[in-house]
C-alpha cells in the first residue's frame, strides 16, 4: 500500500518537474525571441546576416552573369562597387594596416593612404571574385552577445574540384551606420596583419610618401591589366 | 638517403643559428637575405616550368577528371592526416579521418570519388609541423626551401616525417610512383593557380606577403588545434561533473 502510494507521488512529482521545466524554457524562448527583436530593430541587421546576405548575393550575380563568367573585369569592379563597398570600413582598414606610422602621417598623406589602399583591395577583391565558378558557401555557426560592438563571422568555400574547404572570415564592427566588415580572413592569415608587415617595411624603405608611391604605382599597372581584359 | 641527410643537418644548422642571430624586428625572419635568394629561384622555376605545364594541364583535362586526381591523392594524404589527428590527442578526428578514407577508398573507386565530404566528413590537412606546434615546439625562425617553398625551423623537422609517411612513396614500381608523384604536384600547382594569380595583384613585395601569410596561417591552426583540445578537456571535465551529480539518486527509479 505504502509503496503504491510513494509511486504515484513520485509520478506526480515528476509531471510538475516536468510542467515547470517546459513553462521555464518557454519564457527563456520567448525572452531570448523578444530581445533578438529589439536587436534586429536597433542595428537593422545582425552582422553574421549582413555577411551571408551579401557574399551570397554577389556570389549568385558573378556566377549568373555571362559577361563575369567570360572575364570581363570591368563589370566584376563594378559588382563590388555596388555590393560590397557600401559595407566595408576602408578608412579603418588603412589605420590598422599603416599601425604605428599613422600617427606620423599629415591628414593629406592619411587621405592618399586610404584612396590607394581601397583601389588596392577592390581589384584584389574583384580578381578573387572573377574566378568563382562552381564554388558554394557554407556558414559556420555564429556566436556574439547582442551587445557586442565587435564580431567575426566566419565561413568557408567549398570547392567542386574538391580538396579542403576555404577558410573565409569577416571580421566587423558596429558603426553609426550598421555593421562594416573592417577585415578578412583567408586561409587563416588576416588581410590587414598581412599587409602590416608589407607596409611597415615600405615605410621603413622609403617614408610614407614611399609608400603611397608603391601603392598608387601598383593600382596603375592593376588599372591597365583590369582594363585591357574588359 | 642523402637528400634526408642534408636535411637534417641544414636543420641542426638553421637551429644552432638562431640562438645567435636576432629576429628582424616583430616577425622572425633572420635568414631573410637567404631566404630571398631561394625564393627568388623557386619563382623563376615556376614561371618558366611548373606554372605553363600546370595551365596546359589545366586546359587539356577536364575538370572531373582533375576532380578524380585531387580526391585520389587527397584520400593518400587523409591517412597521414588521420595519423597525425591521433598523435595530437584529437581521437574523434582521427576516427572521423578513418572513416573518411575507409568509405573512399572502398566505395569511392581506391579515393577517385570523395563520398565523404558528401557525407559530411570534411577533409582537413594535418602534417608533422603542426603535430610537433600542438605538442609545444616553437615555430623559430622563417624558412624558405628550395621548391619546397614557405617554411619555419619547425616545419622543417617535420618534412622528413611527412615524406615517410606519404604512402604513395612507397608505391612500386617505381616509374609508376614518380610519374604518379609528377601528376600530384602539376596538379597541386594548377589548383592553385588562381590563387598565385591573386597574390600577384594583391602583393607589394610579394616575398614578405608570402611570408607573413604563411606564418599566420600555420600559427592561426596550431593555435585552434590547442584551443580544441582544451575544449576536449574542459568538455570532459564537465561531463564527468555531470555525471557525478546525477549518478547521485533524487529518487528511486522503481
Amino acid at each position: 500500500m505504502n509503496e503504491n502510494m510513494d509511486i504515484t507521488m513520485n509520478i506526480a512529482i515528476k509531471k510538475m518537474k516536468h510542467r515547470v521545466w517546459s513553462v521555464v524554457t518557454g519564457t527563456a524562448l520567448m525572452l531570448a525571441l523578444s530581445l533578438n527583436v529589439t536587436a534586429v530593430r536597433a542595428a537593422d541587421e545582425a552582422a553574421d546576416v549582413l555577411v551571408k546576405r551579401i557574399s551570397q548575393d554577389v556570389v549568385d550575380t558573378a556566377k549568373a552573369d555571362k559577361d563575369i563568367q567570360s572575364g570581363n573585369q570591368a563589370k566584376v569592379l563594378d559588382l563590388v562597387e555596388k555590393k560590397i563597398i557600401p559595407y566595408v570600413d576602408f578608412q579603418r582598414m588603412t589605420e590598422l594596416a599603416v599601425s604605428r606610422n599613422w600617427r606620423d602621417a599629415t591628414p593629406d598623406q592619411q587621405k592618399a593612404l586610404v584612396t590607394q589602399f581601397r583601389s588596392l583591395l577592390i581589384y584584389t577583391y574583384s580578381g578573387a571574385l572573377s574566378q568563382v565558378k562552381d564554388q558554394r558557401l557554407e556558414f559556420k555557426p555564429f556566436r556574439a552577445a547582442a551587445d557586442d560592438t565587435d564580431v567575426e563571422v566566419r565561413s568557408q568555400v567549398i570547392q567542386a574540384r574538391g580538396g579542403q574547404p576555404i577558410q573565409l572570415y569577416y571580421r566587423l564592427r558596429k558603426t553609426g551606420s550598421g555593421w562594416k566588415i573592417y577585415d578578412i580572413n583567408i586561409l587563416g592569415a588576416w588581410l590587414i596583419e598581412t599587409y602590416k608587415g608589407s607596409f611597415n617595411a615600405e615605410i621603413n624603405k622609403s617614408g610614407i610618401d614611399g609608400l603611397i608611391t608603391v601603392l598608387t604605382a601598383k593600382n596603375a599597372k592593376l588599372a591597365i591589366a583590369y582594363g585591357k581584359k574588359s | 638517403m642523402k637528400t634526408s641527410q642534408m636535411l637534417v643537418a641544414s636543420v641542426v644548422l638553421l637551429v644552432s643559428g638562431c640562438a645567435t642571430v636576432p629576429p628582424d624586428g616583430n616577425v622572425n625572419d633572420p635568414y631573410e637575405h637567404f631566404n630571398r635568394k631561394v625564393f627568388e629561384f623557386n619563382d623563376t622555376v615556376d614561371a618558366i616550368a611548373v606554372k605553363p605545364i600546370a595551365k596546359a594541364y589545366n586546359a587539356v583535362l577536364p575538370s572531373f577528371v582533375q576532380t578524380g586526381i585531387t580526391n585520389f591523392f587527397g584520400n593518400i594524404g587523409d591517412s597521414w592526416t588521420m595519423v597525425n589527428d591521433f598523435l595530437q590527442g584529437n581521437v574523434e578526428s582521427g576516427v572521423a579521418d578513418l572513416a573518411r578514407v575507409s568509405l573512399n577508398t572502398i566505395f569511392g573507386l581506391g579515393g577517385i570519388v570523395d563520398f565523404a565530404s558528401a557525407a559530411n566528413i570534411p577533409r582537413h590537412s594535418e602534417d608533422m609541423g603542426k603535430t610537433l606546434g600542438v605538442w609545444g615546439f616553437p615555430d623559430g625562425p622563417y624558412i624558405v626551401l628550395p621548391l619546397l617553398g614557405p617554411s619555419t625551423v619547425r616545419d622543417t623537422i617535420g618534412t622528413p616525417f611527412d615524406y615517410y609517411g606519404d604512402l604513395w612513396g612507397y608505391t612500386t614500381p617505381v616509374y609508376v610512383r614518380n610519374s604518379g608523384s609528377a601528376v600530384r604536384a602539376v596538379n597541386k600547382r594548377s589548383g592553385l593557380l588562381g590563387a598565385t594569380n591573386l597574390l600577384d595583384d594583391a602583393a607589394l613585395d610579394k616575398y614578405i606577403f608570402t611570408r607573413d601569410g604563411y606564418l599566420q596561417r600555420r600559427a592561426s591552426q596550431v593555435d585552434a588545434r590547442i584551443q580544441e583540445r582544451q575544449d576536449r578537456i574542459d568538455d570532459a571535465a564537465a561531463a564527468a561533473a555531470v555525471n557525478a551529480v546525477s549518478a547521485v539518486p533524487d529518487e528511486p527509479e522503481k
